[in-house]
């Protein structure tokens, strides 16, 4: 044997592609239906409703389209979306960092726990969620009397839908990272110590560069979903058209007022989102594999 | 400085080292964590813990046992669970479809399996309705077999198994793809058939994985709203889900009964969470992975 050792990847891959040819124990009957079955069950169940949404969106035509879209109150929603995404989601990234650092870099006790309790915005429903801020902050919250002395909103304001869009999407960015930096280990941040580097030049010259792909799939995960989250803000928000009404919410007073070219053409704007964060995935998935 | 007192120090670094390593900022990122953890989290939550110990035990028990909120939990329990069984089937078969064969076309068909993920729920809700009710593509064919989706129980069941079909998939694909194939092949040369395989080699060791992924389905299904408000048809005692019961409560400022059902909708998810986590505690411990 005089070929250098294959890395550990190549080695997976031809153990896949080994795999892959003499693993058919199953007769080959078995494989199409598997494949017929499965590629039939994704078109209906996953793809019809994707056609429906452009179908709905260009019944009346481009102009319908573009008209549904320019509506004043349509482009309000849009403002108000991007405000509350752009909040929650910086706030969230810069958390996302910090809770990674410290859960991966050191060691602590208490550390499991501290992971379940990130996860737990996951497990709340979205009506619950905004429950919580309604109960804190609403007219007969705990805060209430005093917001009203200070003639401040939260609820039914842009700030309560701020606040349950973030609460909503607060485990995205750490939770992608965390297993990202995991991973990575280490021993390139103390390298960069021990040649002398300060603790924001380590950070910013080799943690952050290092998890950059990784950051951004959180930040986009995260940016998804604060522009499509419906229920958490449904409940803070108090549905004033042109006001307080994010793009799902305004889809969905238009659909209950029959307008459906409307809704659905409001509606294409966030599955373009959708469709972003699923290319860039792929994108950021073939990254890694070249990378490795 | 003398290399006395560097050897002096030198054992006190190593300790530190041992259990915080030298890098920097462990108090500036786990404070940061802490706090806005505790602001944005904790806090709200406990809110919601006192304000439903403010409620006297009469009141909460007349609430909980009211016709309209067993309905609610009943027609939320049941539609997901159904959902999560419906994910369970079709999510393996497409887990299996990806991992174990070659056809044109499975990148897509593997990221079109996060469609439902990055789909806001409104958006999935609207286009579901559109596509099941009686006029609709789909609605149509079941209407000409007598089964109406839309407006339905079965229709809050599919957009739940909707929402939830990645959950299963994306828990089953690795583990089926770290099975190992010997013990396959191993089973075939001792005579065993391609069924008795799947049933006594493969399933054993993706069972932990589907049962995870439909309690993940499940207990996502439970708390949902945006994608269930408009194909339920939202009728009390019918096809009223939780969640909705909750909005509902609220819409009338009633946030005694909306806290009270709120409270017990959490404990209820919580503890599905904690049998997942515990599952999968258990088949860790059985197939000793790490």
């Amino acid at each position: 044997m005089t070929e250098p050792l294959p890395d550990r990847n190549t080695l997976s891959r031809q153990r896949r592609a080994g795999r892959q040819a003499d693993h058919q124990l199953e007769p080959p009957v078995v494989r199409w239906v598997c494949i017929a079955i499965s590629l039939v069950f994704v078109v209906v169940f996953l793809v019809l409703p994707v056609v429906v949404i452009f179908e709905q969106a260009f019944s009346k035509g481009l102009a319908g389209y573009l008209a549904a879209l320019a509506d004043p109150d349509t482009l309000s929603a849009i403002r108000l979306t991007i405000i509350a995404a752009t909040t929650s989601v910086a706030l969230n990234t810069i958390f996302g960092v910090a809770a990674a650092y410290a859960i991966t870099r050191f060691r602590f006790p208490g550390k499991n726990l501290l992971i379940s309790l990130i996860d737990l915005p996951f497990m709340i429903s979205p009506v619950v969620s905004g429950l919580l801020f309604v109960l804190l902050f609403g007219a007969q919250g705990w805060f209430g009397p005093l917001l009203r002395g200070l003639d401040f909103k939260i609820i039914f304001a842009t700030p309560g839908i701020v606040l349950a869009t973030t609460f909503v999407t607060f485990p995205f960015v750490a939770r992608e990272l965390i297993p990202v930096m995991q991973s990575l280990g280490n021993e390139s941040e103390e390298a960069a110590l021990v040649l002398g580097a300060g603790a924001w030049r380590m950070f910013f010259r080799i943690t952050l560069p290092s998890i950059k792909w990784g950051l951004l799939y959180g930040i986009v995960l995260c940016s998804a979903r604060a522009m499509g989250e419906f229920g958490a803000v449904s409940v803070v928000s108090g549905h004033i058209r042109g006001a307080t009404n994010t793009i799902p919410l305004h889809v969905e007073i238009l659909y209950n007022e029959y307008n459906f070219t409307g809704a659905f053409s409001v509606a294409s704007l966030l599955l373009i989102i959708a469709f972003v964060s699923l290319v860039l995935k792929l994108v950021i998935e073939g990254k890694h594999d070249s990378r490795d | 400085m003398g290399s006395a007192e560097i050897t002096t120090r030198m054992p006190m670094l190593r300790n530190r080292a041992k259990s915080y390593g030298i890098l920097p900022g462990f108090g500036l990122t786990l404070g940061t964590t802490m706090i806005y953890l505790g602001f944005i989290v904790i806090f709200p939550l406990l809110a919601l813990f006192v304000k439903s110990a403010h409620i006297d035990v009469h009141t909460l028990a007349a609430q909980m046992t009211s016709r309209r909120t067993v309905s609610a939990f009943s027609v939320s329990i049941s539609a997901s669970f159904y959902a999560a069984v419906f994910d369970a089937v079709f999510g393996l078969l497409v887990a299996w479809t990806l991992v174990r064969y070659r056809f044109f076309g499975k990148r897509v068909v593997d990221s079109l399996i996060d469609l439902p993920f990055a789909l806001p729920t409104a958006v999935a809700g609207i286009s579901l309705t559109t596509l099941y009710s009686n006029s609709g593509w789909l609605g149509r064919i079941f209407e000409s077999m007598g089964i109406k989706v839309a407006y339905t129980p079965l229709g809050i069941t599919l957009a739940l198994a909707f929402i939830g079909l990645p959950f299963v998939v994306r828990t089953v694909q690795p583990v089926l793809d770290a099975c190992s194939r010997d013990v396959e092949q191993a089973a075939a040369s001792l005579g065993a058939r391609p069924l008795t395989i799947f049933f006594r080699v493969i399933l054993p060791e993706i069972v932990p994985a589907i049962l995870t992924g439909s309690a993940l389905a499940f207990a996502r299904g439970l708390g949902e709203y945006g994608s269930v408000v408009f194909i339920s048809g939202n009728m009390p005692l019918k096809t009223e889900i939780v969640p909705l019961l909750i909005m509902t409560k609220l819409e009338q400022f009633d946030y005694a009964s909306a806290s009270a059902i709120a409270v017990v909708f959490l404990l209820v998810s919580f503890c599905i969470v904690f049998s997942i986590n515990l599952l999968q505690w258990l088949s860790r411990k059985k197939y000793g992975e790490t």
